[in-house]
């Protein structure tokens, strides 16, 4: 039956050239429109760390003063040293890793390689088995080598090919800020999207090429780049930043039940009330805990352009699709007869429907087909952007499915009232007529 | 022209009538918002830095150690001052468009209980206010024993010079100058500018893009490693490429950060190219959905035309010219789209509000409806034409043929 349907629908298509042609570019138009759109905010709003993210939480404590203090406030987005330090140290989640993140000269130990600059991350041992980050060779350092300060580095697969060829570099020397440091190890593929535990250097492809122990970061005053929110007047001299009352450290910490989450956080409200009787804190405890997709949320990673070209494109596949519907029923309506015969010689009035239905269905198809072509060029066109994300667009297997349920989906619902009035005729008026 | 038979036999085709008006609706409501999103790029993009974009670049040097920063600047400032074709160099923090730099809270009251403001600061070595270009518009220019010494990223008290907009700010309808403020130290009002632009305009919001203030300091340890060139407009691009040498004979040292190091204008460029960008996704939709629009009209017209064959060879028979039966079409055609109009503009409203809900939108003035008004109305005669006149070349003789 469906085969027959199939068939009877690639025959009318065909009757009606010009037609067919304009409902099939209009679904691919809008298709196309809307699946570029969609494809980007997919990537943008994906899950850097699937399978793990659900675990990690970041913790925020609010240490400041009384001044622009308000209900309903939320606390900083970053830590003070004092408070970091205490957590880490305080190892209440089963891994924790403190960070944040600067830029260093690198001078390379080949005199035919010009120094330049380098993103680095500062932080601690946990950092990497806590995100799971995968090394090519060697590994990352131990909470001895934070405590002794150690002149190591962990370094990106793009540095190690641009400075070792893609050798194992582990022992060699990298020259940094010129202090001499050992690679300890060298990181695999390492891309998390967005760039979730550090979003000041911006969210997507900004991966670091070094990384090192933080507490040798300070020891060396190795810069410290990003944000440093600061209250009260001590300053935010960039060399003093164990001792000013700034915010300026990330803190990421494993946990692995609902338990531990509830114990955490009132680890922190009770830190926070501890803080408050000493009168360190000037405010009363107010603490979240959020994990790494609410996190994202919070901070509202995906860029509010993207949003906004979502919803035009969503609103040009209605137009698109309002559109399909007025020519559909221009179609069906012209099949009165046709239908008509089919009615008389026994057709019920389902059939019929099923059979125009079958007709949209296609259409759908071929839209989707087209839809899908249209998209790719425009994930194309996205990629030649500028903004930091427009390489992360591509079309993966999901958005693929997507795009084909999304047309036929859309065709189907353009389909259904101008088939509806299509099949309601009358049989004897239309024999009549001819 | 008689409109009433018109909308007797729109009647009749109330299905397909309706669905056509919808889609003009919805394309009117989209391409007036659409227009006005990227009328407000278009007017960002416009900004006035206040500071001579064209002939200023920007250089910065990292990698060296603070404690040399007297001699470092020193060897920078005679360094760059001996390249060919340089008019001035000066010592700054940063520029407009150029990274973040001296963002800070300020307040009326010394305890800065409340914060009035955040503000960029600019804080200049000796000639680089001439170097910018700011314009005055009441008070002094800064002399010699303005320009403080640094002990921490902000002069503990100074003379400085802030923005038209952010003095209309902080003391609406009084005089700015004598006037104090507090933030990283205390300081006293000695001029108004016309425009100086924050670093990153519009990152803190619009109304904002003009909150800076102007600090005269004494190149040192806290400032130190960024450095501002003038020279004519066509030799900017020259003397930057220079750079590179210069700063390799003066400060081998040093790393110079190539990707910070650029003129203003190129910093001006990079800045907007998001909102660049996004002008030229709304002028794509804005053409697809034109284009779409267009074609829905043609086919439905044509249909019409088709279903109505036998109707229009007997009106020709019974006398009516092919003018008559153009018009019909297109009379009909605009009753369609104004209808759809009218359902558009309350659309565009409705649109307009939830992106203002959602973005930095204001209300959709009535200028981008009518205009748009009126391109739907011209793009509806437009696509109505080539049916309308397939309808008028309908030959009398098909009213005596039986189809």
């Amino acid at each position: 039956m469906l085969s027959y349907y199939f068939s009877l629908a690639l025959h009318s298509l065909k009757r009606n050239r010009v037609l067919t042609a304009l409902m099939v570019l209009a679904i691919a138009l809008g298709i196309g429109a809307s699946m570029t759109t969609l494809t980007v905010l997919h990537v943008l709003s994906g899950d850097p760390l699937p399978g793990r993210s659900g675990s990690l939480y970041y913790p925020q404590i609010d240490p400041r003063d009384m001044n622009d203090y308000g209900p309903n406030v939320e606390p900083p987005d970053q830590l003070a040293w004092t408070d970091g330090m205490y957590l880490l140290k305080a190892k209440r989640a089963s891994r924790q890793a403190l960070m944040t993140e600067g830029m260093v000269p690198l001078q390379p130990t080949e005199s035919n390689v010009d120094p330049f600059q380098t993103s680095a991350l500062y932080t601690t041992a946990d950092f990497f088995p806590m995100f799971g980050v995968p090394f090519q060779f060697g590994q990352g350092w131990n909470a001895n080598e934070d405590e002794g300060k150690a002149r190591v580095a962990v370094i990106s697969a793009s540095l190690n090919d641009k400075l070792f060829g893609g050798g194992n570099s582990v022992g060699k020397e990298l020259r940094l800020q010129e202090t001499s440091f050992r690679i300890v190890g060298v990181l695999g593929d390492w891309h998390p999207n967005p760039h979730f535990y550090q979003l000041y250097m911006g969210s997507y492809a900004s991966d670091e090429d070094v990384y090192v122990p933080l507490s040798t970061s300070r020891d060396l005053k190795m810069e410290h780049d990003g944000s440093t929110d600061c209250w009260g007047n001590t300053g935010g001299d960039q060399d003093n930043l164990e001792r000013v009352n700034c915010t300026w450290l990330q803190f990421w910490v494993q946990l692995d039940k609902p338990a531990d989450v509830e114990a955490y956080k009132s680890f922190l409200t009770h830190y926070s009330q501890d803080q408050h009787a000493m009168g360190r804190f000037e405010r009363p405890p107010n603490v979240r805990l959020r994990n790494v997709m609410q996190w994202l949320d919070y901070q509202h990673v995906v860029p509010s352009d993207a949003r906004l070209q979502t919803w035009l494109s969503v609103g040009f596949l209605v137009v698109c699709l309002v559109n399909t519907v007025g020519l559909m029923l221009s179609k069906f309506m012209r099949r009165s007869a046709e239908l008509g015969v089919r009615r008389a010689l026994g057709a019920s009035q389902r059939a019929l429907f099923g059979q125009l239905l079958m007709e949209s269905g296609v259409i759908g198809l071929a839209g989707g087909t087209g839809g899908l072509l249209l998209a790719m060029l425009g994930l194309w066109l996205v990629r030649q952007q500028p903004a930091g994300y427009a390489s992360l667009a591509h079309m993966d297997v999901s958005m693929l499915l997507a795009t084909f349920t999304l047309a036929v989906l859309a065709s189907l619902l353009a389909g259904v009232l101008p088939a509806w009035r299509a099949c309601r005729i009358t049989p004897a008026l239309q024999l009549k007529a001819n | 022209m008689q409109i009433r038979p018109i909308i007797t036999a729109l009647r009749r085709h109330r299905l397909a009538t309706l669905l056509i008006a919808m889609e003009i609706a919805l394309a009117c409501a989209v391409l007036c918002n659409a227009c006005f999103l990227i009328m407000g790029r278009e007017q960002r993009m416009k900004l006035n830095s206040g500071v001579d974009e064209s002939s200023l670049a920007i250089v910065q040097l990292t990698g060296f150690d603070n404690a040399m920063a007297r001699d470092l600047n020193a060897r920078m400032l005679s360094g760059l001052a001996a390249i060919d074709r340089v008019q001035s160099v000066s010592v700054i923090n940063t520029v407009p468009f150029g990274p973040q730099a001296g963002a800070n809270g300020m307040s009326l009251d010394p305890a800065m209980k409340q914060i009035n403001a955040v503000i960029d600061f600019y804080l200049g070595g000796p000639s680089s206010f001439q170097s910018l270009g700011l314009k005055l518009v009441a008070g002094r220019l800064p002399q010699a024993s303005d320009y403080v010494s640094l002990s921490n990223v902000l002069p503990s008290s100074a003379q400085v010079w802030i923005t038209r907009s952010l003095a209309d700010h902080l003391w609406p309808g009084a005089d700015p100058l004598g006037k104090e403020f507090w933030s990283g130290g205390h300081y006293r009002v000695a001029g108004v500018l016309e425009h100086l632009a924050i670093a990153q305009p519009g990152s803190r919001g619009q109304y904002s893009v003009d909150w800076s203030v102007f600090v005269p300091a004494q190149p040192g340890p806290f400032l130190t490693g960024s450095y501002l060139l003038r020279a004519r407009p066509q030799d900017i691009s020259h003397v930057l490429r220079d750079v590179r040498a210069a700063v390799a004979k003066v400060a081998p040292d040093t790393v110079l950060d190539m990707d910070d190091s650029k003129t203003i204008s190129e910093f001006r460029y990079a800045y907007f190219e998001n909102d660049r960008a996004m002008a030229r996704v709304l002028v794509g939709v804005i053409a697809a959905l034109l284009l779409v629009t267009a074609l829905g009209i043609v086919g439905l017209a044509s249909f019409w035309v088709q279903q109505r064959r036998k109707q229009i060879g007997i009106r020709r028979a019974i006398g009516a010219t092919r003018g008559d039966i153009l018009r019909y079409f297109q009379t009909e055609n605009f009753l369609i789209v104004t209808m759809g109009i009218v359902f558009g503009v309350l659309l565009a409203y409705a649109l307009n509000v939830m992106l203002m809900k959602a973005y930095e939108v204001t209300h959709l003035p009535a200028a981008y409806v009518a205009t748009s008004a009126i391109v739907l109305w011209l793009l509806g005669q437009l696509a109505v034409l080539g049916p309308a006149l397939r309808a008028a070349a309908v030959p009398p003789v098909v009213a005596t043929r039986s189809v």
